[in-house]
């Protein structure tokens, strides 16, 4: 596991993320964005339903024969001239990287969004290295000057407000005059691009992230709006996609299917504004292009996935939708979750790649409300798999103590319903007689709930009592 | 308390009169969950007296709890262990009726996985599951109840609880029920399918995550002008009154099986006795 961690529980992080003025203002704006524009889309499309049926086959069908569209997909890039690489880690990936680098004695590196490279924390690998990454992505070159780790999958620096990223971009862009009115977001985006340009041109690599792989053709694809994946893989005279193994799609028709409920699912667009398809390195009469075309596959754990109970997660096409409908996310951000994947299918993801025992505490980060499932495009059963995790947290005692001592406790009345019925009378007339004004505002073992909520006082008697007493002559 | 009485389509009447005389109607075991039968027994009450006015024998055999806060903390052999003698304590019923979605969606949806691998009670558990009814879906979808004859002249906002909603597919069932109540007047509140934040056991564990998601709902339900909240589930519903009263909202929650069976005299929930 090399991905960025934070020691941190989310308990404590959400805390942080609900005192955060600006982080609250930027959620609140850009959840209303996601939701609308993506019930728009479905709106307008007859058949969503029946993509996403259509989506979910594909992908499940590909993961049920992973090992042979691997090897159709690396003979067709091999044939069209490229190499591919498999990597078993993320320090194997990096290593694959940095050789290709060294040997075209690469100083910068010019790279388009990849959640595999955030994955792989390959920009740290460059820089320990002497390369220097230049993020193309808006976005992840936002939060690249920031130190910090996308929030989001698919729009990392969601969790910022516009000033928050003019006052960056006065700070680190020499040569901009304070008096630069970036006050609307054109204009954070012409200055991002005048930098950004000069950066393209000055790369000697360039490294994009991969949405589908087509075993058919050998091709890599990738969506963009902001066409930055296009200069980053044409422009340097080397192009590295990073990919892990389940973004394989077995033809081109497949990759259609995916691509109709991936923007829709996301950002709710029809189609993003770029889909850019590139298969191997450029051929003797093409009029640009890279000279070399790697591919790294990562499989870092997702081997492992694909034979175990949560191989239906390998489904993901990382639209963001479930982040973006989860009640959860919408209130604390993606970095409360402490990972590059954040939201409910980082919270499935994350155990499955870095470990449980690092990430136990996310599973249980969820209300179960379903939210997330009811919008997936290829129909993940996520609060399945949420709960899944939470079974392997118990059985290997990952929980806190006190939670598992009170779950003991009331299950051993609940257990015994000779004891639970007397018990339970006796607790609730207890209760209700200390809670007359019909509520408490604060309780000795529910400081959880009592800190922001009242908590109902009972009415006295149990239903069951009343009901015995109603039935006798 | 107001006189109030069911209605069915013309083909399924059947006079409320002769049910004491002939029995016909099904035999219901009421499921009347946990949260319910220790905080709030009039949502119980409210349930056999709907189902009762339907036509139906009502009995209540010995419960404690579905296993949900197990099946859902990982301690899935403490939900297996709750799970069996719920179906075994059901088995002679022809329904059975739940007043939450959750508890109904734990017995119908969840019990059937959680029991599949257990040669003893996997064939039993999907029987079980089969006959399995959210209150409200129970009357309109079983019953074929048309309309209820009850009378609550206030305008209510009704909030859809997820279990119920995503699992079972409650959403036009209460709605329909309460559009049938002399003098209400049904608003939506904005968002009204997002989670109120309860999630069981999260509702602890999260407590401040837990409450800034029930804090907007508070707002909806503030925004939406209504001076009732009704829910299908005491757990959502505690959740949202317990924020509304800490906020010193005037708005009263309720279940909805209180207004379709007229006891509405009784305190809203965390409301003081009047």
């Amino acid at each position: 596991m090399s991905a960025p961690q934070s020691h941190l529980h989310f308990a404590e992080k959400a805390h942080r993320a609900l005192a955060d003025a600006h982080l609250q203002k930027a959620l609140h704006v850009s959840r209303n964005g996601f939701i609308g524009k993506r019930a728009k889309a479905v709106a307008r499309l007859q058949e969503f339903e029946a993509l996403r049926d259509a989506a979910r086959d594909i992908k499940a069908h590909t993961l049920a024969h992973l090992d042979l569209y691997l090897e159709a997909y690396e003979a067709k890039v091999l044939a069209s001239g490229g190499t591919v690489h498999y990597a078993c880690t993320a320090e194997g990936a990096n290593a694959i990287v940095l050789d290709i680098c060294r040997r075209h004695g690469a100083k910068s590196v010019a790279k388009g969004k990849s959640m595999i490279g955030e994955e792989m924390g390959v920009n740290a690998a460059l820089e320990a290295a002497g390369i220097t990454p230049v993020e193309t992505d808006l976005g992840e070159y936002i939060i690249q000057l920031r130190h910090e780790m996308p929030s989001h999958i698919i729009a990392p620096a969601v969790h910022l407000t516009r000033d928050q990223i003019a006052a960056d971009f006065y700070r680190v862009h020499k040569g901009l005059p304070e008096a630069r009115d970036l006050s609307d977001p054109a204009a954070l985006l012409a200055e991002a691009r005048k930098i950004l340009r000069e950066k393209f041109l000055a790369a000697d690599i360039g490294i994009t992230g991969a949405n589908f792989l087509v075993a058919e053709t050998g091709t890599s694809i990738i969506v963009t709006n902001e066409g930055n994946g296009d200069l980053s893989q044409s422009l340097p005279k080397v192009h590295i996609v990073l990919a892990s193994i389940e973004k394989l799609v077995p033809t081109l028709e497949d990759a259609g299917t995916l691509l109709r409920v991936l923007a829709r699912s996301g950002t709710g667009q029809d189609m993003t504004v770029y889909t850019t398809l590139s298969t191997g390195p450029r051929r003797p009469d093409d009029p640009e292009g890279p000279q070399e075309y790697h591919v790294v596959l990562l499989d870092n754990g997702r081997t492992k996935m694909l034979g175990s109970d949560f191989a239906e997660m390998l489904r993901c096409i990382r639209c963001g939708a479930c982040l973006n409908h989860c009640p959860v996310y919408q209130s604390v951000g993606g970095h409360a979750y402490g990972s590059v994947y954040p939201g409910p299918m980082g919270s499935v993801l994350t155990p499955g790649l870095f470990g449980l025992a690092h990430s136990a505490d996310l599973p249980n980060a969820s209300t179960l409300c379903g939210a997330c499932e009811s919008v997936c495009p290829v129909r993940i059963p996520l609060p399945k798999l949420l709960r899944q995790w939470r079974e392997r947290a118990f059985a290997h005692y990952l929980g806190p103590q006190s939670q598992r001592l009170g779950l003991a406790f009331w299950g051993f009345f609940a257990r015994h319903p000779q004891i639970y019925g007397p018990a339970s009378r006796i607790a609730m007339r207890t209760l209700a007689l200390s809670g007359r004004h019909g509520r408490f505002r604060s309780l000795p073992f529910a400081k959880g709930w009592t800190g922001q909520r009242d908590f109902p006082a009972p009415e006295g008697e149990t239903f069951q009592a009343q009901f015995a007493a109603r039935k006798k002559p | 308390m107001r006189k109030t009485g069911i209605h069915f389509f013309a083909s399924r009447s059947r006079a409320d009169s002769c049910r004491m005389e002939a029995p016909q109607g099904p035999r219901v075991g009421l499921y009347v969950t946990c949260l319910v039968d220790l905080f709030r027994p009039a949502i119980g009450w409210a349930a056999v007296k709907l189902l009762e006015d339907a036509g139906c024998t009502v009995e209540v055999p010995r419960q404690t709890c579905c296993g949900q806060p197990a099946y859902n903390s990982g301690d899935r052999a403490l939900a297996k262990e709750l799970a069996r003698p719920v179906i075994e304590a059901f088995a002679p019923y022809d329904y059975v009726v739940v007043p939450s979605g959750s508890c109904a969606g734990m017995l119908a949806k969840h019990y059937p996985a959680l029991l599949a691998d257990d040669p003893d009670f996997a064939t039993e558990a999907r029987a079980f599951a089969a006959k399995v009814y959210e209150l409200s879906d129970f009357l309109v979808t079983v019953l074929n109840v048309a309309s209820i004859d009850a009378e609550f002249p206030r305008r209510v906002t009704y909030h859809d609880a997820c279990s119920g909603l995503r699992e079972l597919g409650i959403a036009a069932q209460p709605r329909k029920l309460l559009g049938s109540v002399r003098g209400l007047d049904l608003v939506e509140m904005q968002d009204s399918t997002r989670c109120c934040g309860f999630g069981g056991t999260f509702a602890v564990k999260y407590g401040e995550v837990s409450s800034a998601i029930v804090e907007e709902k508070a707002e909806a339900a503030e925004a939406s002008g209504a001076p009732v909240l009704l829910a299908g589930d005491l757990g959502c519903l505690m959740n949202i009154a317990g924020r509304l009263a800490r906020r010193g909202s005037a708005i009263e929650v309720r279940h909805f099986a209180e207004v379709l069976a007229g006891m509405t005299d009784m305190p809203a929930i965390c409301a003081g006795k009047k």
